[in-house]
C-alpha cells in the first residue's frame, strides 16, 4: 500500500506545483523548492549510480562471466578515480597554506587525478568520438542508395550540406555574386537556407508532437493513470 | 549461399564495378585516414569568411558595453572536445578582450575541467590583467541538468553557495550584488547535447525572454534541434567547426593581435630561449581554421564514397534486372 501510494502521492504533488508555479508568480517559490528537491535526488542519484556499477561488475567478476575481465578494467578505474579525487591523493600543495591538509589542487596534471583525467579520460574518449568518421565513411559508400525520391532527395541534401559546409562551396560556386539573382544556388547559402528553413520548419513540427506527447503522458503521471515507473514487486 | 551469389552476380560487371562492390572496409578506413591526416601534416587551411550565424554572434558581444557580466555554462566534455574547445576560446578571448566579467559554470561533470582548461589556455597569457574573483570565477558543476537552470535563474546562491575554491559567492567582488543569473547581461552555453543549449533555451530565455541574452555554440549532429530556437530565443549560434572558424575570422580580425598577445608571445619566446617563436594571431585562436583542411578533404571524400557507392548499386541493380 505505502510502496505504491507514497510515490503517487509525492509525484502528483510535486507535478502539480511545478505546473502551477509556471503560470502564477505567487507560487514561484513552490517551484523552486520542487526543483531543489529534484536537484538533491539528482545529486543522491550518483551514489545509486556508482553503488550499481561496483554491484553489477563485482558480480559479473565474482561469477567470472564472459568478459569479466573488462569489469575487472571498469572496477579498478572507478575505485582509484573515486580514491583519487575524493581523498585528494597526491595533490599538489597549496603554495597558500601549504600547511593545511585537504588544501592541495588535486586537479592539477601533476596530481593523479589530474594526470588520469587528462592522460587517459580525454585521449580514450576523444578517439572514441574520432572513431565515428571511419565508420561513417564506410556506411556512406555501403548504405546510402538512390533507391526512391525521398532517398534521392536525401542524398541532394547530404551533398550540398556536405559541400556547403567547407570551403568547397567557395570552390564550385564562389564565382556566382554574393547580391546576384542566382546568390540562392550558391553552395553555402543553399546549406545555411536549407538548414534554417527547411529542417527548421521539420523540426518545428516534430518538436510540437513531442511537447504534446510529453504532456499528455506527464499529465497521465501527476494524475496516477500511468504506473510503469512504479517498482513492481 | 548468398556469398556464392555474390560472387556469381559480380563476376558479370567490369573489373572497376567487381573491385568497388568488393571492397574491404579497411581501404575506407585508409582513405579516411589520409583525407584527414595529409592536410593536417600539409597545413592545409581554406580561406572562411563569416556567415550570418556567426556575424550575429559576434556582433552580440561587440554591443555589450565593456565590463558587463558574462555567464559561460560549458556542457560539453573531452569526446566533444575537437568540436567544441576553438569556440570556447575564441568566445573567452572575445569576451576577455572587450574587459567582461566571466563566470564559469557547467551541467556536465567533466565541463567544469572544460572551463579551467580554457582559462589556463587562453586568460593566463593572453589576458595576465584577469583576476581570479574579480575579473572571473569559477562556479563549478552541479548535478540536476535543467532543474539546476530552473532555481538559479531566479536564485543563485539556492544551488551555488560558494565557488570551486570554497569562497562564498558573497565575498566574490565580480559577483557583489548578484541574487540570479538574470543579473547577468549575456550567458554563453557551448553545448554537446543534454543538458545544454536546448534547456538554457527552454528554461533560460523562453521563461524570461528580457532577462538575459543567450548565446550559443553546438556541435553540428544537434544543431538541428537548436535552429527552432533562433533567432527569438537564441541571439546568435555557432555551428560545429565551421562556425567557430568563422567567428575566430572575425575576432581575430579584432582582437588577433592586441599588445597583451603580442607581450605574451614575446615572453614565451624569452622563457624557451626563442626556441617557441610565435608571431601574428597565436595558434591557440585559430584552430578552428585550422580543422577546416581535414573536414575540406573528408567531406569531398564522403561524397567520392557516396558516388562510388550508387555506381555499385546502379551497375549491379540495371544487370541484375536485366537479367
Amino acid at each position: 500500500m505505502l510502496k505504491r501510494t507514497v510515490p503517487l502521492f509525492i509525484t502528483g504533488i510535486a507535478g502539480a506545483i511545478l505546473i502551477v508555479a509556471y503560470f502564477s508568480p505567487a507560487t514561484t517559490n513552490w517551484g523552486e523548492v520542487v526543483t531543489d528537491w529534484m536537484n538533491t535526488l539528482a545529486a543522491v542519484a550518483f551514489i545509486l549510480g556508482g553503488g550499481n556499477l561496483l554491484f553489477v561488475n563485482l558480480e559479473k567478476i565474482s561469477s567470472k562471466r564472459p568478459g569479466w575481465a573488462y569489469a575487472l578494467v571498469t572496477l579498478l578505474a572507478f575505485v582509484l578515480t573515486l580514491a583519487f579525487g575524493v581523498l585528494k591523493i597526491g595533490a599538489v600543495p597549496n603554495a597558500q597554506f601549504p600547511a593545511t591538509p585537504w588544501a592541495g589542487d588535486y586537479e592539477s596534471v601533476r596530481a593523479p587525478f589530474g594526470w588520469v583525467y587528462e592522460y587517459v579520460l580525454s585521449p580514450l574518449t576523444a578517439t572514441m568520438f574520432a572513431m565515428l568518421a571511419f565508420y561513417v565513411a564506410s556506411a556512406a559508400f555501403r548504405a546510402f542508395r538512390a533507391k526512391n525520391i525521398e532517398a534521392i532527395l536525401l542524398l541532394g541534401t547530404a551533398f550540398v550540406i556536405l559541400l556547403g559546409r567547407t570551403a568547397a562551396a567557395a570552390i564550385l560556386t564562389g564565382w556566382i555574386p554574393v547580391d546576384g539573382p542566382f546568390a540562392f544556388l550558391r553552395l553555402d547559402t543553399l546549406a545555411v537556407n536549407i538548414m534554417q528553413y527547411v529542417s527548421t520548419a521539420g523540426t518545428r513540427a516534430i518538436m510540437m508532437g513531442i511537447a504534446l506527447g510529453i504532456a499528455a503522458t506527464s499529465l497521465r503521471l501527476i494524475l496516477g493513470i500511468d504506473r510503469s515507473y512504479l517498482v513492481s514487486d | 549461399m548468398s556469398t556464392q551469389h555474390t560472387q556469381s552476380s559480380n563476376a558479370q560487371h567490369g573489373p572497376f564495378i567487381r573491385f568497388l562492390a568488393t571492397l574491404d572496409r579497411r581501404w575506407i578506413f585508409l582513405a579516411m585516414m589520409l583525407a584527414v591526416g595529409t592536410p593536417i601534416l600539409l597545413q592545409l587551411r581554406p580561406a572562411e569568411t563569416a556567415g550570418p550565424l556567426s556575424t550575429a554572434t559576434f556582433d552580440v558581444i561587440e554591443a555589450l558595453p565593456a565590463g558587463s557580466r558574462v555567464l559561460f555554462a560549458f556542457d560539453y566534455d573531452p569526446a566533444s572536445e575537437g568540436e567544441l574547445q576553438p569556440m570556447a576560446n575564441a568566445f573567452v578571448h572575445h569576451c576577455a578582450s572587450k574587459g567582461h566579467k566571466l563566470a564559469f559554470l557547467a551541467l556536465w561533470p567533466l565541463g567544469a575541467q572544460k572551463a579551467n582548461e580554457t582559462a589556463e589556455t587562453i586568460l593566463k597569457p593572453f589576458h595576465p590583467e584577469y583576476q581570479a574573483g574579480v575579473d572571473y570565477c569559477m562556479l563549478g558543476y552541479k548535478a540536476g541538468n535543467e532543474g539546476v537552470i530552473k532555481v538559479i535563474v531566479t536564485d543563485l546562491l539556492q544551488v551555488y553557495q560558494a565557488d570551486v575554491n570554497g569562497t562564498p559567492l558573497s565575498e566574490i567582488p565580480m559577483l557583489k550584488g548578484v541574487t540570479n543569473i538574470q543579473a547577468f547581461d549575456l550567458i554563453i552555453n557551448i553545448s554537446a547535447g543534454y543538458p545544454g543549449s536546448k534547456e538554457w533555451a527552454q528554461y533560460g530565455t523562453s521563461a524570461y525572454p528580457d532577462a538575459f541574452i543567450l548565446l550559443v555554440g553546438t556541435t553540428g549532429v544537434q544543431s538541428n534541434q537548436l535552429y527552432p530556437y533562433y533567432p527569438a530565443q537564441m541571439k546568435g549560434m555557432l555551428v560545429a567547426i565551421k562556425g567557430a572558424a568563422e567567428y575566430e575570422v572575425l575576432v581575430n580580425g579584432k582582437y588577433g593581435e592586441t599588445a597583451a598577445i603580442l607581450a605574451a608571445q614575446a615572453a614565451m619566446s624569452a622563457t624557451s630561449g626563442g626556441a617557441m617563436k610565435e608571431t601574428g594571431v597565436p595558434a591557440v585562436l585559430q584552430e578552428g581554421q585550422r580543422r577546416m583542411g581535414p573536414q575540406l578533404v573528408a567531406h569531398l571524400l564522403m561524397v567520392t564514397l557516396i558516388v562510388l557507392g550508387n555506381i555499385v548499386y546502379f551497375a549491379t541493380r540495371t544487370k541484375g534486372a536485366a537479367r
